[in-house]
């Protein structure tokens, strides 16, 4: 059996499955200090099923709470960075473009170095180890541990970034130090972004991992834990540990992809309906639709796959501002109503009308409008059936323009909603050809995470002289597809992912370095595969 | 006119399109253009009537793989370097400068050259879009000489070309480029003021302008950014038949540095098995082809762009998985007159046959 869960801002969800039942559920509110949560949430879906700590085979989580952190710009780290690039690429130094906010958080300080490769494998500059050195030095004395390396070309030739790496870990020894080649391909801008993002991340990453591996241990679970990454994939806790700019676009891959599951639905656009915000996607074939430009994280451009996200501004918790004197009119203005899009996020429990507060939010008109059952009716300020409707109607606008928006093609689409506030979903919209609410629609995300696929990556340095390149793609696909298969993939559902080939010009031979990546779903889900025809 | 923000991400998108997927990505040179109109304020765009006849316009851009170029930055210092050495050997000062090509990252790339210089930008430029070789300028075509010209590096390194052979020239600025680390900065076809207002594309700058300032609106009101980008094409008057030519998946990029220029070819797959589209690319993409047919040809304008955001992509950015639409233009007409043919046409790029209009290869008749 497995155990997924979901660390929101709001709610840590957990599932427990069993294949691909899903044998128990819950929805626990996020614990400050996030282990806390998860503890609780895991202990209450095994008690729920009455099933013992030693029978989990493993635990999968996702967590938006890096993501979150980025975009709330909080519990970042100081960045040391240092790029070896020098005298090129001056003109636009690291993080040129980032919104003021974040990279005035990050606070970097920053080293511009010779150094990096030609495209033909000659240096721009050759490395100068004493500046490193002086750069590492200067780092430690100010406290700064969190340290990102770039040089140019690394993803072709990464030498100079592994040398200097060595050369900072010598003078501080206590650096937690990103290199860009780890983190991505060509496209320098982009590359260094997230290899920045990353170090900012280091120390967030080390205490959330290490306090969700505190949780594990205390309810006595024994097995691997895995988090999610951006594309639907797990990657291992240490490792997640290090890299946690993987996971960030995890949160709406999981969401999707477990509203396919439990839908049994493969195209349909998903929306996902949290307390501050709705994230809606597109499913195609049941995978996530990506963006197939670069992608933004808080304002900053990466180049990883992500999956294509809408996020409106309109989850549970969204205020609806009107004047308390017109609840109960029965004549409306529209100039005199607007829905959100600020949200009382967590703090609906003491804030909405429904739990005893007075600020009126979606939740608050939901159960009014006899659309959700929950809270206490009996505390909600009389509402005219005026003010419901438009209230109802603002919102069935706002979620039928982000459809439109996500569509491909003119008719008629299937919805699904999933997410805690799935029921600010009307059961008819325009251009839905129908709304569709899965079992479990609520836990959807900790789904998505027990579900998580299985990722192969081949890469190889193949001359297209002695290897016709056409034979030699094949050759690899295959490898990369038995490799997913080896890992507990099922065949039916590998997929390949990614195809990069980056030529070298300086080896003789038409030698190109290729990068194949493979998923698969994991042995025990085999609904998706089921409902593949 | 004034080249504020909101111009100059809008001229990002249309020399996006306009560069045909090459030129270099103008997000770099967005990047740079933002921070410097937020240090000094808009850049100066004039007319090509404003200029005087005895002026000295510089036209200038990047040389080289675009690929590289996504890797290895500039420094900064290259375009100044090179117009301060045209001004020693004109002996006097540069009135103006000018993109020798409107497409991709090289539309924009001379505005901040200006701005150091403390000269305007004309609206007008070389190509009309973006073309992989240097003697593919309509000045070239007319008969002028590209030089002297001047090839700058990241590191400083400066180089003078003087050859009457523009074909020469072109090779000479290759092989720079490549041997300053495949890619750098030049300035070439010198002109006077008269000769500008004779032989450049005017209008360019403002057209590229006025396209993405469409995609943009289309994008904010909701509607159909392509169909906005359609009609501002063929309201430019200098791109009058646009259309999509094909809507489908990235599934294989052979893409090579070779000869100092990003070269391969891009398949897309159909959505619901509509056919395939090859494209075959030298930096620009230059032809076309549905199961085997020619639908658009080099000097016409062939686009893939992201098919939900309409966001151009160049040809160092396509990938795998990648979901798009296809777009073509025809050229402005001064390309594709016979003589111009010899220089822009198929042939000069090796394709077997005659060069046929995109709206012939399309049936489009609405002009």
């Amino acid at each position: 059996m497995r155990i997924g869960v979901d660390v929101g801002g709001t709610n840590t969800d957990a599932v427990l499955m069993n294949g691909a039942t899903v044998v128990a559920w819950t929805k626990q509110p996020t614990s400050a200090d996030v282990g806390t949560g998860v503890a609780a949430a895991i202990t209450a879906v095994l008690g729920d099923a009455r099933v013992a700590p030693g029978a989990i085979a493993s635990v999968m989580i996702g967590t938006t709470h890096f993501t979150n952190a980025l975009v709330e710009r909080s519990r970042l780290d100081r960045v040391g960075i240092l790029r070896l690039a020098s005298p090129s690429g001056e003109a636009l130094p690291p993080m040129t473009g980032w919104p003021e906010a974040l990279a005035g958080q990050i606070d970097a300080r920053t080293y511009l170095l010779p150094g990096g490769f030609e495209f033909d494998g000659r240096e721009i500059a050759p490395l100068d180890p004493a500046a490193i050195r002086a750069a590492a030095r200067e780092l430690r004395d100010a406290g700064i541990d969190s340290i990102a390396i770039s040089s140019v070309f690394a993803p072709v030739n990464p030498a100079m970034e592994d040398r200097a790496a060595a050369l900072v870990a010598e003078e501080h020894p206590d650096a937690r130090i990103t290199v860009s080649h780890t983190l991505g391909r060509i496209g320098f801008i982009e590359r260094e972004n997230a290899t920045i993002l990353n170090a900012a991340l280091g120390s967030l990453a080390t205490h959330v991992v290490a306090s969700f591996e505190r949780a594990l241990a205390e309810i006595g679970i024994d097995a691997p834990l895995y988090l999610s990454q951006n594309d639907g994939t797990l990657i291992s806790a240490a490792r997640a540990a290090a890299y946690p700019v993987l996971t960030i676009g995890s949160g709406p891959t999981n969401s999707m992809r477990g509203a396919a599951f439990l839908s049994g639905v493969r195209d349909a656009i998903v929306l996902d309906v949290g307390g501050t915000t709705t994230d809606i996607g597109v499913l195609a074939n049941g995978f996530p639709r990506e963006s197939s430009v670069a992608v933004d994280i808080g304002g900053v451009r990466i180049n990883f796959r992500m999956p294509d996200i809408l996020a409106l501004g309109l989850g549970g918790g969204t205020r609806i501002h009107l004047d308390p004197a017109l609840y109960g009119t029965d004549a409306i203005d529209a100039d005199d109503l607007r829905v959100g899009p600020d949200s009382v996020g967590f703090r609906i429990t003491e804030q909405a009308w429904l739990f005893g507060g007075a600020t009126l939010t979606t939740s608050d008109v939901a159960v009014a409008a006899g659309r959700a059952e929950f809270g206490d009716p009996a505390l909600l300020p009389p509402l005219s059936d005026a003010v419901r409707d438009a209230v109802w109607a603002r919102m069935q606008a706002m979620l039928e323009e982000a459809v439109d928006r996500m569509k491909t093609s003119r008719g008629d689409v299937l919805l699904l909603a999933v997410g805690g506030g799935n029921f600010l979903v009307p059961d008819t919209l325009r251009g839905a050809a129908r709304v569709v609410r899965p079992r479990h629609a609520a836990v959807a995300n900790a789904v998505g995470a027990a579900i998580a696929q299985v990722g192969a990556q081949v890469e190889q340095v193949v001359s297209y002289e002695r290897e016709p390149r056409a034979t030699a793609l094949d050759r690899l696909r295959a490898e990369a597809v038995a490799q997913a298969i080896a890992a507990g993939g099922i065949p039916d559902s590998v997929e390949i992912v990614e195809m990069d080939e980056v030529y070298l010009t300086y080896l003789p031979g038409r030698a190109a370095q290729v990068r194949v990546r493979a998923v698969a779903d994991l042995a025990g889900t085999p609904a998706l595969v089921a409902h593949a025809h | 006119m004034r080249i504020d923000r909101q111009a100059l991400l809008d001229l990002a998108t249309g020399a996006a399109f306009l560069g045909s997927g090459g030129g270099g990505d103008p997000y770099y040179a967005q990047l740079l253009g933002e921070a410097e109109i937020a240090r000094r304020g808009p850049f100066h765009l004039i007319a090509l009537d404003a200029l005087a006849d005895d002026a000295l316009v510089a036209p200038c851009g990047w040389i080289g793989a675009p690929t590289v170029s996504a890797e290895k930055l500039p420094n900064g210092q290259e375009a100044i370097l090179g117009l301060r050495a045209l001004e020693r050997i004109a002996g006097r000062r540069i009135d103006a400068v000018m993109p020798i090509e409107i497409g991709g990252g090289n539309g924009l790339a001379p505005l901040l050259a200006a701005a150091e210089l403390g000269i305007p930008v004309v609206d007008a430029d070389g190509m009309g879009r973006a073309f992989p070789e240097s003697q593919m300028t309509v000045f070239s075509i007319d008969g002028l000489s590209a030089c002297p010209s001047v090839v700058t590096s990241a590191n400083g390194a400066l180089r003078v070309i003087e050859t009457d052979d523009n074909l020469d020239h072109e090779r000479q600025a290759r092989a720079l480029s490549i041997e300053f680390g495949g890619n750098a900065h030049m300035v070439e076809y010198p002109l006077s003021g008269a000769a500008a207002k004779r032989h450049a594309i005017g209008g360019s700058v403002s057209a590229a302008i006025a396209i993405g300032a469409a995609v943009r609106r289309a994008r904010a009101a909701g509607e159909d950014p392509f169909a906005a980008l359609h009609a501002a094409l063929r309201a430019s008057g200098l791109y009058p038949f646009a259309g999509t030519l094909f809507d489908g998946k990235v599934v294989d990029v052979e893409r090579e540095t070779r000869g100092g220029f990003s070269v391969g070819r891009v398949v897309i797959e159909g959505f619901g098995g509509d056919g395939q589209m090859d494209l075959e690319f030298q930096n620009e993409n230059l032809i076309a082809r549905v199961d085997g047919q020619v639908r658009a040809m080099v000097p016409d304008l062939i686009t893939v762009m992201d098919r939900e955001t309409a966001d151009s992509i160049t040809t160092e950015r396509l990938k795998f998985g990648q979901r798009v639409k296809v777009i073509g233009a025809a050229a402005p007409a001064v390309l594709r007159a016979e003589r111009a043919l010899r220089f822009v046409g198929p042939a000069a790029f090796g394709f077997d046959g005659p060069y046929r209009p995109i709206e012939a290869l399309n049936g489009w008749n609405c002009g």
